[in-house]
């Protein structure tokens, strides 16, 4: 495991007695104490996570702007300086390159987030397709980001900072001090739960993790590791790329419509995708519940009757909901809610329906 | 960790341990359910069902992960643990007493030699560290 990259948290997390794996060419702590642990302790106080291995690439410069909304499918024009948006990234066929976050830092700088398994593919994309006068830069290391998720993270920030937390708005982001670090302080997350993702100089990532370690421990923060940041994402209905999407299927299979703005201007993959809304899309992606106990897994085939229908892209045994939840790709015809499906588990298929996503949302009153 | 000392280890992390000359019983260790994290899920044989050495016999879930489990001697399954199967966590809590799996009828002792004893084993987590 020589050639894998810590972040600067990597003491930290032996310090919490993590237990490290390699992750999209990292060192990452997959749990802490245990991921069934880690994810109720987000859903009903706060975990912090340890995401500097997401990517992190600059945009500066006159033609910054017009640049990026050439790579992405979002429409970043509209989008106010402090605020952030999710978006994808597509190839001239439509297929995904990565799913990613842009912030707004100023009228012509920008900050892409991205994932780490595809940062270095990501840059070079990038790179390739920009022209003009912009300053494209690939910051990943020299940013931490840590994910501070649950109920009770306003509460916990609030110690830390002087900003009203409170009055940051999901998807909008301030950039003051956090334990006397300066941040950018931005109300997005992976979890299905109020929160904050922090984004400061990775010399301070000691300074910032244990200062909001020491005061979560009064309300009931624990360190929460990449295992149950899964968890949670497959029950808040968050997509991941790799499982859910990738480089074979398009925003609009995925159900990702509202990412992809045929309203503006030209943008790499969009002609594709309008001809695809033209002949009509052939698969969708699901969410589907199993009412056996099983667990649907990645691979596993999808099926109705005796006929194969798709594949499981993500699944697991809620721990929220205590039941098997997962989502994956049907073909057309099939997506519809209350559609009766059955996986194929190690050879025997088990019986589930077409649910709507998300499975858990903390507004629903689950 | 304890690892009993009457107890015999396969390099697939399942135990074996016998309880006369014709019986023992089969679990996964103490090592095998902490790389697998919070079990939530145990698959079991039928009783009565004839298996041979490696044969898978069982699966075991995790949230991270599902692994298959293997038979560390040919015999036939004469009882199962149904409490496991309704709280498989004991897995991880207890995997080499209340978490046995399997209990077997061997066909040969001998077919265990292949075994490790707990020095044998715990050299070979070592190696695997």
């Amino acid at each position: 495991m020589t050639s894998l990259k810590r972040t600067g948290l990597y003491d930290a997390h032996l310090r919490s007695g993590g237990k490290i794996v390699a992750f999209a060419g990292w060192k990452m702590p997959v749990q802490y104490s245990s991921i069934i642990d880690e994810h109720q302790t987000v859903r009903t106080a706060a975990g912090m996570f340890d995401v500097s291995h997401m990517g992190e690439v600059l945009f500066s410069g006159p033609d910054a702007l017009a640049n990026i909304q050439m790579l992405v499918s979002n429409d970043i024009s509209k989008l106010k300086p402090n605020r952030a948006v999710y978006t994808g990234m597509l190839y001239p066929g439509g297929t995904f390159v990565d799913d990613l976050l842009v912030y707004r830092l100023s009228e012509d700088t920008f900050l892409l987030v991205i994932n780490a398994a595809n940062t270095l593919k990501d840059y070079e994309w990038m790179r390739d397709n920009i022209r003009g006068n912009l300053v494209c830069e690939n910051v990943t290391d020299q940013y931490t980001q840590i994910a501070v998720q649950g109920p009770n993270s306003i509460e916990i920030l609030k110690k830390l900072t002087p900003v009203d937390l409170a009055s940051i708005r999901y998807y909008r982001f301030e950039r003051d001090s956090v334990a006397g670090v300066d941040s950018i302080i931005s109300r997005t997350g992976y979890t299905g739960e109020p929160g904050f993702e922090l984004y400061f100089d990775a010399t301070f990532s000691d300074k910032v993790w244990d200062a909001v370690l020491e005061t979560g421990n009064n309300f009931g923060l624990k360190p929460a590791g990449l295992g149950c940041r899964d968890t949670l994402r497959l029950e808040a209905g968050m997509a991941l790329y790799g499982n859910d999407i990738d480089d074979q299927h398009t925003p609009l299979e995925a159900g990702l419509d509202w990412i992809v703005k045929l309203s503006k201007d030209d943008f790499i993959g969009k002609s594709a995708l309008v001809e695809q809304l033209q002949k009509g899309l052939t698969r969708h992606l699901i969410g589907f519940e199993l009412t056996e106990r099983a667990i649907p897994r990645k691979g596993y085939e999808i099926f109705s009757g005796n006929e194969p229908i798709g594949e499981v892209t993500s699944g697991t045994l809620s721990i929220t909901l205590g039941k098997p939840v997962g989502m994956g790709y049907v073909r057309h015809g099939f997506e519809s809610l209350g559609t009766n499906i059955e996986i194929m588990v190690r050879g025997k298929k088990f019986p589930g329906r077409v649910v709507a996503l998300p499975f858990y949302s903390r507004t629903r009153g689950n | 960790m304890n690892y009993p000392a009457d107890f015999r280890y396969s390099k697939d992390h399942e135990w074996f341990k016998m309880i006369d000359d014709s019986t023992g019983a089969i679990g996964i260790t103490h090592y095998a359910q902490d790389q697998l994290g919070d079990v939530v899920f145990v698959e079991l044989p039928e009783i009565g069902k004839k298996l041979e050495k490696n044969d898978v016999f069982g699966v075991v879930e995790s949230v991270k992960a599902a692994v298959d489990c293997y038979m560390p001697l040919s015999g036939e399954i004469i009882a199962i643990n149904e409490l496991i199967e309704k709280q498989a966590d004991i897995l991880n809590s207890d995997p080499h007493g209340e978490g046995w799996m399997i209990k077997v009828r061997i066909d040969n002792p001998d077919e265990g030699s292949d075994l490790m004893d707990k020095a044998a084993y715990l050299a070979f987590l070592e190696e695997l560290e």
